[in-house]
């Protein structure tokens, strides 16, 4: 790591960090507390950008051990097979353990029925759910930031959930200092946001400080797509395109990585770090409303998601 | 400034600040001018907060829908919980926590002002200095949060009038004063219309201060935590057991406080053994020195028992050990603290057992002035009371008063029931004696 030499601008304190040194130090110092507190944690790894980011955190924070916990996939069977690829290149190199709750078998098994609209992300709830009771995890890390959404804005970086994994904003502890008070009940488990203070830029400029590999998708390359809404959706046998949304093939890349079903690209030729984080930091749309039409459903779609025990 | 003509070097500083203010006094109109005068709040979610404006039959866009995220919040149109939102601009990056300021939620307050550099108190002009200001400034105060502004709010209300700033400027910062606060800034604006919020009002002529957003970004952001004594609170020690690191046994944690050198001599606590620092190792990359803030990995010379919950600290410059705490504590649960309690303290990275030996007199900070005179003891602490409470731990703890530094002066006591957080601790820093 580049070691806070950085001045802070117009002082000559030697000992001033910069940005992306406070918000590791804060994420280092979180993860290695749910080790110190908890029993069996568990990280949440899907792939995407900000669980890649929470994982190489995790890396650094137990050098030159390994982190003392497995990973955890909610795996919708609609995701993109560029980013399954990335998770087990991920898992095989560093020698983690992974497990993954498979929405298709909760349809297979008839536990979960699919929406009208074709959409899995709220069925990872169930899956995910299920896991955590099974394998008695205590301590789930979640890659959530506080500026990806206002529900988002108001949860603690230790979230306490019941045995129903719900969330319930009049119950959360107040969470003063660096003191995490990770204590919950029998059935209880507490879901842990290292990244909270992270905003998007921030987790782009870490990525690029610390020459992260992502999967390719993030960058911007020529693929067919279709039309439905204001987004761009990748077919495939999650149930798009339909006979009247056309395939083009566009020059695209995908800000976030989620649920093929629900995940949009944007337009861009962004196709190395430094060009996304230029059109990043110019963007004038959030990355939940350029590409996520699960947030669409209404004004507090997210906090019902949460209630409900959601990521 | 906007956003997207920030750098992205990474080269700025972070600054957490916090904003106060009672029912009414305009706060998240503030913290909605703020962000959106400096551009960062993005397309969509303006659109959100225009459409929620209209369907509320609203003539102007109610900028406090940007910050109010719960929706018993937009319901009730108040501010409930703590949110943390997020801003940059070319000169800095900005946590701002926007805190509520009705009584009943003063715990919120008091988590948001926990970790906050800067406060930013919000009173009504037409108001001036009102029961719930005196609240709030004897709650930064009793914090230390390092700076203090007051923003002058809905100077449009008395027509721009410099006297009326004038007199709520000096009643405030005489006030604030008396409490312990070194310094304070006042500033007169409309939040409503962004006067002195980002851009300079052309209806101050008279005033020749900084905007609220010039203020944030030109204050100090740090604390000088680096010139404090070193504090290592151990979080876990770090043992591969691989053949590449046979011999290894680090011990994680992040710097409270101070510089920590290699072959300095050092203290753990409370054990009182003593050692050497041998090697700092920052995530991976060995260094000669870390300071506060940093996350890194301490190894010691001798082969000790060090476990998570010690602390290490300079042999030249140790806290106190002591079981006997004297302290400030803010009650933060709806069950009442009753002399007697037996309690779990956590502090730093260590959790004992306690009880609680006394509750003396409560803060009064809801009768006139003087507000922070001590009202009678009584035994018990209510939900969002301050009172001076002494405690009695199991085992030793190794102690700073708050009034020297946050991290090692602060605590929570807990439920050992049901494990919730009953009250914050702030200590006085007395009755322990040197290792």
């Amino acid at each position: 790591m580049t070691t806070a030499t950085a001045l802070n601008e117009g002082t000559d304190d030697p000992y001033a960090l910069t940005h992306l040194d406070t918000l590791e130090s804060e994420a280092v110092y979180i993860i290695r507390e749910v080790v110190g507190e908890f029993e069996r944690p568990t990280l949440l790894f899907s792939g995407g950008k900000d669980s890649i980011v929470m994982l190489h955190l995790a890396l650094k924070a137990f050098t030159p051990a390994r982190p003392p916990f497995s990973l955890l996939h909610v795996d919708t069977g609609h995701n993109f097979p560029e980013v399954l690829a990335y998770r087990d290149r991920v898992v095989r190199r560093h020698r983690l353990q992974l497990h993954v709750a498979s929405v298709q078998d909760y349809i297979d098994r008839g536990v979960l029925r699919e929406r009208p609209d074709g959409t899995r992300n709220p069925l990872q709830t169930v899956p995910l759910n299920d896991t955590i009771r099974r394998l008695r995890f205590d301590a789930v890390f979640g890659g959530g930031r506080r500026d990806e959404e206002k529900a988002r804005a108001k949860e603690r970086v230790f979230s306490l959930r019941d045995e129903f994994s719900q969330w319930d904003p009049r119950r959360q502890r107040p969470e003063l200092w660096q003191l995490y008070n990770g204590r919950h009940g029998p059935g209880e488990h507490v879901r842990v946001f290292p990244l909270s203070n992270w905003t998007e830029l921030d987790v782009w400029q870490y990525i690029e400080r610390e020459h992260i590999s992502l999967p390719e998708i993030y960058f911007a390359h020529e693929r067919p797509v279709f039309r439905r809404g204001e987004m761009w959706l990748t077919p495939g046998e999650w149930g798009g395109p339909r006979p009247d949304e056309p395939l083009e093939t566009r020059l695209i890349r995908y800000r976030t990585v989620g649920d093929m079903s629900c995940t949009g690209a944007v337009d861009s030729d962004a196709a190395d770090l430094r060009a996304v984080i230029a059109e990043i930091a110019a963007s004038r749309v959030s990355e939940r409303g350029a590409s996520r039409a699960d947030d669409r459903l209404s004004e507090s779609a997210m906090e019902d998601r949460k209630r409900e025990g959601y990521f | 400034m906007p956003l997207n003509t920030a750098p992205t070097a990474a080269t700025t500083a972070l600054l957490r600040f916090a904003t106060v203010g009672s029912v009414d006094d305009g706060k998240s109109t503030l913290v909605g001018r703020l962000l959106h005068d400096s551009k960062s709040v993005l397309a969509d979610q303006m659109a959100s907060v225009e459409q929620v404006s209209r369907s509320r039959g609203q003539a102007g866009i109610d900028l406090a829908l940007l910050t109010d995220g719960l929706r018993d919040e937009r319901e009730q149109g108040i501010t409930i919980d703590v949110a943390y939102r997020y801003f940059a601009t070319p000169r800095r990056r900005f946590i701002l926590a926007d805190t509520p300021g009705h009584v009943q939620y003063t715990q919120n307050m008091v988590t948001g002002a926990s970790t906050a550099e800067v406060a930013i108190i919000l009173v009504d002009a037409r108001q001036g200095v009102v029961e719930q200001t005196r609240r709030h400034a004897a709650i930064t105060a009793l914090l230390r949060v390092p700076h203090v502004a007051l923003a002058v709010n809905k100077m449009d209300l008395v027509d721009w009038s410099e006297a009326r700033f004038a007199e709520i400027a000096e009643q405030f910062t005489a006030y604030a004063l008396s409490l312990g606060v070194r310094k304070v800034v006042a500033i007169p604006i409309s939040a409503l219309a962004g006067d002195n919020v980002v851009t300079p009002s052309t209806l101050t002529p008279w005033y020749g201060g900084p905007t609220v957003l010039e203020y944030l970004e030109s204050v100090p952001a740090s604390d000088d935590l680096a010139s404090l004594p070193a504090r290592f609170p151990v979080q876990c020690v770090i043992r591969p057991r691989t053949a590449a690191h046979a011999d290894y046994r680090g011990y994680a944690g992040q710097v409270a406080s101070g510089v920590l050198r290699i072959g300095e001599r050092v203290v753990v606590l409370p054990s009182g053994v003593t050692s050497k620092i041998a090697a700092i190792d920052a995530m991976g990359e060995s260094v000669p020195a870390a300071w506060a803030s940093q996350s890194v990995t301490v190894r010691l010379a001798d082969d000790l028992d060090v476990t998570r919950g010690d602390l290490i600290a300079p042999i030249a410059s140790p806290p106190v050990t002591t079981r006997e705490i004297d302290a400030m504590a803010c009650h933060v649960a709806k069950r009442p603290l009753l002399v007697g309690a037996r309690v779990l303290l956590r502090h730093t990275t260590r959790t004992v057992q306690a009880f609680v030996r006394d509750i003396g007199p409560r803060l009064a900070l809801d009768d006139s002035e003087p507000a922070a005179e001590p009202a009678a003891g009584s035994g018990v602490l209510e939900a969002n009371d301050i009172g001076r409470v002494t405690l009695r731990t199991a085992k030793p703890l190794a102690i700073d008063a708050y009034a020297d530094c946050r991290r090692t002066g602060s605590f929570l006591l807990i439920d050992p029931a049901d494990g919730a957080t009953l009250s914050a601790g702030m200590t006085n820093g007395t009755g322990g004696r040197p290792w």
